[in-house]
C-alpha cells in the first residue's frame, strides 16, 4: 500500500490508498462513512437482500490500515452505521470484532446523519471533535470560519480521462482549509467531484487525491457552471 | 386452424407475414360471434408493443364489418393507468399484450377473477420469444394461467425456423403434445448483393458508399425497408441518405432508442403508405403489417442466415410473388460474408444453436411474482413451473435453492433469517413477510436489460422528447458537441435532472452517436462457409476488388483454412501485433482475446490491449510472441477461465443483468429509476463481495452459466479448439497483412487494465500538476514508508 503525503493547515498528513486519512504525528487514523450494517437495514425494510458481508469486508480493511500505520487513535467521521439501532442488529461475531477494535484504541465516533446517536461499542461520542487547529465533523460547515476542517458525508469520487480512458476513483478533496474524505464503507456509491456541491464548497486551487493502488493528487475537476 | 382448435397446443409455422396472425384469431372470432361469452376469452401475446396495436387495428376491421359483439383492447407499458385498472375490473373479450405486461397481470391478487373463463392464448412471433428470457418469463406466466384455467388452449405463431420441434416443446405445457402445422413457404426469394464499382471501405458499418445505389433502388420500388444491424449505423445511414435525397423522397427512421411518439408517427405514416422507405433496425424485425413493402435492403452482413430469411420475408408477403431483397456489404470483409449468406439462403441452410433450458434468474423473479399474487404452496409452484417448456428439466433441489434465494437471499451466512422476504406460515404456505414489498416486486418485473440510457429532449421548458442515448456516450459529451438522433443533428447543451438537453444544429458534422446496438455474432454455419470459400483457387462470385484482396493475402501470408488456425505476428505502431483468425464469432473471439492476454501477461509478454471481430482477434503488446502454440492449449485456457472469469467486466455485466432479473438489484425505487452510474458501481461491489465471501452463491452460479453461453461464449472456443487441434500455422511477417489491416480500424478496442493503467495515470497526473503549477506545492507521491500485503 502506498500513501500520498500532503500538508493541510500546517499539518503533515497522509492519504492512504484505501481512503483513510493518517496523521502520523498524532498516531491517528481517520475514516468516514463506514455504513456498517447497510445490507441488514435494506433487508429489514423489505428491500433487496444484499450479500451480508460488507461489514466484515470494511472491518478487514480497517484492521489492515490500523496495523499498517500502527495507529493508536481512530476517528470515524459519522455514518459509521447505516441507521440508528443497527449496532444491535449486526451478527454477534461482527459486534465482537468492532468491540475488540474499539477497546484497543482511543476511539471517537462522530455522529452522522444516518447515526445521529451514540453506539454501543465504547469509545467517545461527539458531534464534533477538535485536535490542534483542526475540527472533525460529519458534514462540512457551510460557513467558512477560517479554521481547518476534516469531514466526510459526500462520498466524493473523481472521474478523469487519461488518453481517452475514463478512470473513476473515490477521492479526498482538499483546499487550504477543508478536507473531505471519501467513503470507506464497502457498499457506498460516490458523488462526482464536478458536481455543483463541491464547486461551492471547495475553494479555487482545490485538489482531488485519488485513492487506488498509488494515491495521487490532481486539480479538482470542476463542473461547468450552469 | 378451425379444425385443430381443440388441440391443447398448436404451432403454426409460416413465412414472415403470410396472414398467420389473423388465422390464429379465427377460432376466437367464431366462438365469440354469438355474444354469449362473458369476460376474457383470448389472450394475445407479442414481443412488440407496436405489434399489439397493429393487430388491434387489423382485427377491428373484420369485427366491425361483420358487426360482431366483440371487445378488443391492448395492454402494454404504454397503456394509461386508468385504462389498465378498468381492464382488470372489466376485461375485454380479446386482450393484446406483451410478456412483461402479462407477467405483471399474473402478480395481482385478483388475477383468478380477471382470467376466469380464458379459453385461448395466442403467442405471436414465438420463434423470437423462444430465444430470449422474455419467452421464458412468458411461459412461466402461461403456466400460472393454465393453473387458473385448465382448459386454456395454446397457439404459437412462428416464422420459418430450423427446429420446429424445439419451438413446439417450448410452447406446450410439459408433457402435453403440440401439433405442428406448416404453411406453404411460397416462392423462393429473389435476393442479390449490391455490387458497386467503387469498393466498400476496409472497415466500418456505415455503407456510405452505397447511398446513391440505395436511393436509386428506393426510387424504383414502392416501399423499401432498409435494415441495419445497429441503431448507430441506422442513424448515420439515414443522415447520409437524407443529405443525398435530392428528390425529397419521403423516408423515415425507426429504432428502439427513438421516443415512442416519434416511432408511432413513422408507423402511422407507413401504414398510410406515405413513406417510400424506412431506415430501421431489429425493432421492425417482427411481423407488423407494413403494407406494400416490395423491397428489403439489408445493410451490413446479416451475421445469421435465419434472421436474414425472416427479414427478407417482409417484402411482398401479400402476394404470391417472390420476396425481393438486396444485401449491402458495409466493408470489404462483409462482401465475403454476404456471398456466403446468399449461398446459405439458396441451400435452405438455416442456422441456429439449441438454446438450452430456461435460466434460473427468471425463475427467481417468477417466484416473487407468485408471492405477490398471494400465498402459495412450494409443491404446487414447483409442479407448475416445471410444466413450462423451458423449465421441464428443473429439479426440485434447483427450485428449492431459488425459493431459498427469494426468501432469505440464500447466503452461506444466514444473516437475514429475521428479515426474510418470504416466510412460511404454520399451514405450510409461503407468503411475503411484508405485504408492501409486492409493489417493489411489480416494479421490477421484466427481463429486458436497459442499457443505462438517458432521455434526450429539446432544451427549454417542456421541450419535446427525442429519444434516448447511452449514459456512457452522454458522459463523453461536452457542451457544444453534436450528435445524431432521429436523423437530426443536435447540439449538446447540458444535463438537467438526468435528461440530456439539446438544441438544433443544422450546420455541423455530427460526432457519432454510439447507441449500443446488438452486436450479433456470425453464426457457426456462416463462418464455416466463409472458411470453405477461402479455399477456392479463384473467386468469380466475388467483385474483383475483393477477390484481389484475398489473392494478395494468399501471396504475402496465407488464408485461414477450415480445421487449422492461422496466427500472424508482425510489428506495427512500435508494438508487437498478433492476429488470431479463429472464426468463432464476435463474443467468443472477445473471450479468446481476454484469455490470451491473461496468459500473455503471466508469461511476461506485456499485452496492452486487443480488439475482436467475428473472425479474428488482434492483440498488441510490448513483446513479440515467438511461439503461439502453447498459448492455445485448450485445457490451460479452460483452467484459466475460472480464475479469469471471476474478475472480468463481462462477468460483472452478466451478474448485473441476472441480479436485476432475480430481484437482488432493484430496477426502480419508488418509480424513480436509479441513475445508471450508481447501479454500475453497486453491482460491481456486490459481485466482488460475493466472489470473496460466497463464491458458490446461486447468483454466482447463474452468472457463470449465463456468461459461458452468452457473452463469453466459451462453447465456440471449445468448438474452435476441437476443429483446429494442434494444427496452428504461425506466420511471422515484417508488416501488416491485407486480411489484418481492417482490424486496425475496428472500434471497440479493449485495454488490458493492470500496471498499464497506473502508468498512464501517472503520466496524466504529472501533466495535470505541471500544467496547473500545483506540482511545486507538494513533493508529490512519496516512496512507501511501510508495506502491507494488499
Amino acid at each position: 500500500m502506498n500513501v500520498f503525503d500532503f500538508t493541510f493547515c500546517g499539518t503533515a498528513l497522509q492519504a492512504l490508498s484505501s481512503g483513510a486519512l493518517h496523521w502520523p504525528d498524532q498516531r491517528l487514523l481517520v475514516v468516514s462513512d463506514l455504513h456498517f450494517g447497510k445490507s441488514a437495514r435494506l433487508s429489514a425494510i423489505g428491500g433487496a437482500q444484499l450479500p451480508p458481508y460488507e461489514t466484515r469486508e470494511t472491518l478487514t480493511r480497517l484492521e489492515t490500515d490500523i496495523a499498517a500505520t500502527r495507529a493508536e487513535a481512530v476517528i470515524c467521521l459519522g455514518d459509521s452505521f447505516d441507521a440508528v439501532g443497527l449496532d444491535g442488529m449486526l451478527p454477534q461475531a461482527e459486534r465482537d470484532w468492532i468491540t475488540r477494535l474499539v477497546t484497543g484504541l482511543r476511539w471517537t465516533w462522530i455522529e452522522g446523519n444516518h447515526d445521529p446517536a451514540p453506539v454501543a461499542f465504547g469509545g467517545a461520542h461527539c458531534a464534533e471533535h477538535h485536535l490542534g487547529a483542526i475540527a472533525f465533523r460529519h458534514i462540512a460547515s457551510q460557513v467558512d470560519d477560517g479554521t481547518g476542517e476534516v469531514s466526510g458525508h459526500y462520498h466524493p469520487k473523481a472521474v478523469i480521462s487519461a488518453r481517452g480512458r475514463a478512470i473513476s476513483r473515490p477521492c479526498f478533496l482538499v483546499d487550504d482549509r477543508r478536507l473531505i474524505l471519501p467513503a470507506y464503507g464497502t457498499y457506498t456509491g460516490g458523488l462526482r467531484c464536478d458536481s455543483p456541491v463541491f464547486s461551492t464548497l471547495m475553494r479555487p486551487g482545490a485538489r482531488a487525491i485519488l485513492t487506488g493502488p498509488r494515491p495521487r493528487a490532481i486539480p479538482m475537476p470542476r463542473g461547468v457552471p450552469a | 386452424m378451425l379444425d385443430k382448435s381443440g388441440a391443447p397446443a398448436l404451432l403454426l409455422i409460416a413465412p414472415t407475414g403470410g396472414g398467420k396472425t389473423l388465422a390464429g384469431f379465427l377460432p376466437t372470432l367464431a366462438d365469440l360471434a354469438d355474444g354469449a361469452h362473458d369476460g376474457l376469452h383470448t389472450l394475445y401475446v407479442s414481443p412488440l408493443k407496436a405489434l399489439a396495436a397493429d393487430i388491434r387495428r387489423n382485427l377491428l376491421v373484420p369485427i366491425e364489418d361483420a358487426g360482431l359483439p366483440i371487445r378488443v383492447e391492448d395492454r402494454t407499458g404504454d397503456t394509461p393507468a386508468s385504462r389498465k385498472r378498468r381492464q382488470r375490473a372489466d376485461p375485454p373479450h380479446i386482450l393484446l399484450t406483451t410478456p412483461e405486461s402479462l407477467a405483471l397481470l399474473t402478480s395481482y391478487e385478483d388475477a383468478p377473477r380477471m382470467f376466469a373463463g380464458l379459453k385461448r392464448v395466442i403467442v405471436d412471433e414465438i420463434h423470437a420469444l423462444a430465444e430470449s428470457k422474455r419467452g421464458d418469463q412468458m411461459m412461466l406466466a402461461l403456466a400460472a394461467l393454465q393453473e387458473l384455467c385448465p382448459d386454456m388452449r395454446r397457439v404459437g405463431l412462428s416464422a420459418t425456423v430450423e427446429d420446429p420441434q424445439a419451438v413446439a416443446r417450448f410452447l406446450a405445457a410439459h408433457p402435453d403434445p403440440c401439433e405442428i402445422v406448416m404453411a406453404d413457404p411460397g416462392p423462393e426469394p429473389d435476393i442479390q448483393m449490391l455490387v458497386t464499382d467503387e469498393a466498400p471501405p476496409w472497415s466500418g458499418g456505415g455503407a456510405r458508399y452505397a447511398i446513391p445505389a440505395v436511393l436509386e433502388a428506393v426510387k424504383r420500388h414502392k416501399t423499401t425497408l432498409i435494415f441495419h444491424n445497429t441503431r448507430a449505423q441506422a442513424e448515420i445511414f439515414f443522415h447520409n441518405l437524407w443529405l443525398a435525397n435530392d428528390d425529397g423522397l419521403p423516408i423515415g427512421i425507426h429504432h428502439g432508442s427513438l421516443d415512442r411518439q416519434q416511432r408511432e408517427k413513422v408507423e402511422m405514416a407507413m401504414v398510410r403508405g406515405d413513406l417510400r422507405a424506412i431506415v430501421c433496425t431489429g425493432s421492425l424485425d417482427l411481423g407488423i403489417d407494413w403494407g406494400d413493402v416490395d423491397l428489403v435492403i439489408q445493410v451490413g452482413a446479416p451475421k445469421n442466415v435465419k434472421r436474414l430469411v425472416q427479414r427478407i420475408g417482409r417484402a411482398n408477403h401479400r402476394y404470391n410473388a417472390p420476396s425481393k431483397a438486396l444485401l449491402v456489404p458495409a466493408n470489404r470483409f462483409e462482401i465475403v460474408e454476404c456471398v456466403a449468406a446468399l449461398e446459405a439462403v439458396k441451400a435452405h441452410d438455416l442456422d441456429g444453436a439449441p438454446r438450452g433450458r430456461g435460466p434460473r434468474d427468471v425463475l427467481c423473479q417468477h417466484i416473487l411474482i407468485a408471492a405477490a399474487a398471494g400465498p402459495f404452496s412450494a409443491d404446487a409452484l414447483y409442479a407448475r413451473m416445471s410444466s413450462a417448456g423451458p423449465y421441464a428439466s428443473l429439479t426440485r433441489a434447483e427450485f428449492d435453492a431459488c425459493l431459498d434465494f427469494c426468501a432469505t437471499g440464500g447466503y452461506a451466512l444466514r444473516a437475514y433469517d429475521q428479515w426474510k422476504r418470504l416466510m412460511q406460515r404454520p399451514d405450510g404456505l409461503w407468503q411475503l413477510r411484508d405485504p408492501r414489498s409486492a409493489t417493489r416486486i411489480r416494479q421490477n418485473v421484466g427481463t429486458i436489460q436497459d442499457t443505462d440510457t438517458l432521455k434526450v429532449r429539446w432544451r427549454g421548458r417542456g421541450g419535446a422528447p427525442l429519444g434516448e442515448i447511452e449514459e456512457g456516450f452522454a458522459a463523453s459529451l461536452s457542451k457544444g458537441d453534436t450528435f445524431l438522433i432521429g436523423g437530426k443533428i443536435v447540439r449538446y447543451e447540458g444535463l438537467r435532472d438526468l435528461v440530456v438537453e439539446v438544441s438544433r444544429d443544422a450546420t455541423r458534422k455530427p460526432k457519432i452517436a454510439t447507441f449500443l446496438g446488438t452486436k450479433f455474432a456470425t453464426s457457426t454455419q456462416l463462418s464455416n462457409r466463409i472458411l470453405t470459400m477461402f479455399q477456392q483457387e479463384r473467386w468469380p462470385e466475388l467483385p474483383a476488388h475483393t477477390a484481389e484482396w484475398l489473392s494478395l493475402q494468399r501471396a504475402v501470408s496465407r488464408l485461414p483454412e477450415p480445421g487449422r488456425l492461422l496466427v500472424e505476428t508482425f510489428p506495427r505502431d512500435g508494438r508487437a501485433q498478433m492476429v488470431v483468425y479463429g472464426f468463432a464469432g464476435r463474443n467468443a473471439m472477445q473471450t479468446l482475446g481476454l484469455l490470451l492476454t491473461k496468459r500473455m501477461e503471466e508469461e511476461g509478454l506485456a499485452p496492452m490491449g486487443f480488439v475482436a471481430t467475428d473472425y479474428a482477434t488482434l492483440i498488441w503488446g510490448l513483446d513479440h510472441v515467438t511461439d503461439p502454440a502453447p498459448l492455445f492449449d485448450i485445457a490451460a485456457l479452460e483452467r484459466g477461465l475460472d480464475g479469469w472469469l471471476a474478475g472480468n467486466a463481462v462477468m460483472k455485466r452478466t451478474f448485473r443483468a441476472s441480479a436485476t432479473i432475480a430481484g437482488l438489484i432493484e430496477r426502480q425505487v419508488g418509480g424513480q429509476r436509479k441513475t445508471g452510474r450508481q447501479a454500475t458501481m453497486s453491482s460491481d461491489i456486490l459481485y466482488d463481495t460475493l466472489l470473496k465471501y460466497d463464491p458458490d452463491h446461486l447468483l454466482m452460479q447463474i452468472t457463470r452459466e449465463e456468461a459461458m453461453r452468452g457473452l463469453v461464449d466459451f462453447e465456440r472456443i471449445r468448438e474452435m479448439s476441437a476443429r483446429v487441434g494442434d494444427r496452428i500455422d504461425h506466420v511471422t511477417l515484417d508488416r501488416v497483412t491485407p486480411l489484418a489491416a481492417p482490424l486496425f480500424l475496428e472500434p471497440g478496442r479493449v485495454p488490458i487494465r493492470g500496471l498499464a493503467d497506473e502508468r498512464l495515470l501517472e503520466e496524466e497526473v504529472t501533466r495535470l500538476m505541471e500544467e496547473s503549477g500545483l506540482a511545486k506545492v507538494d513533493a508529490g507521491p512519496s516512496k512507501p514508508k511501510w508495506r502491507v500485503p494488499y
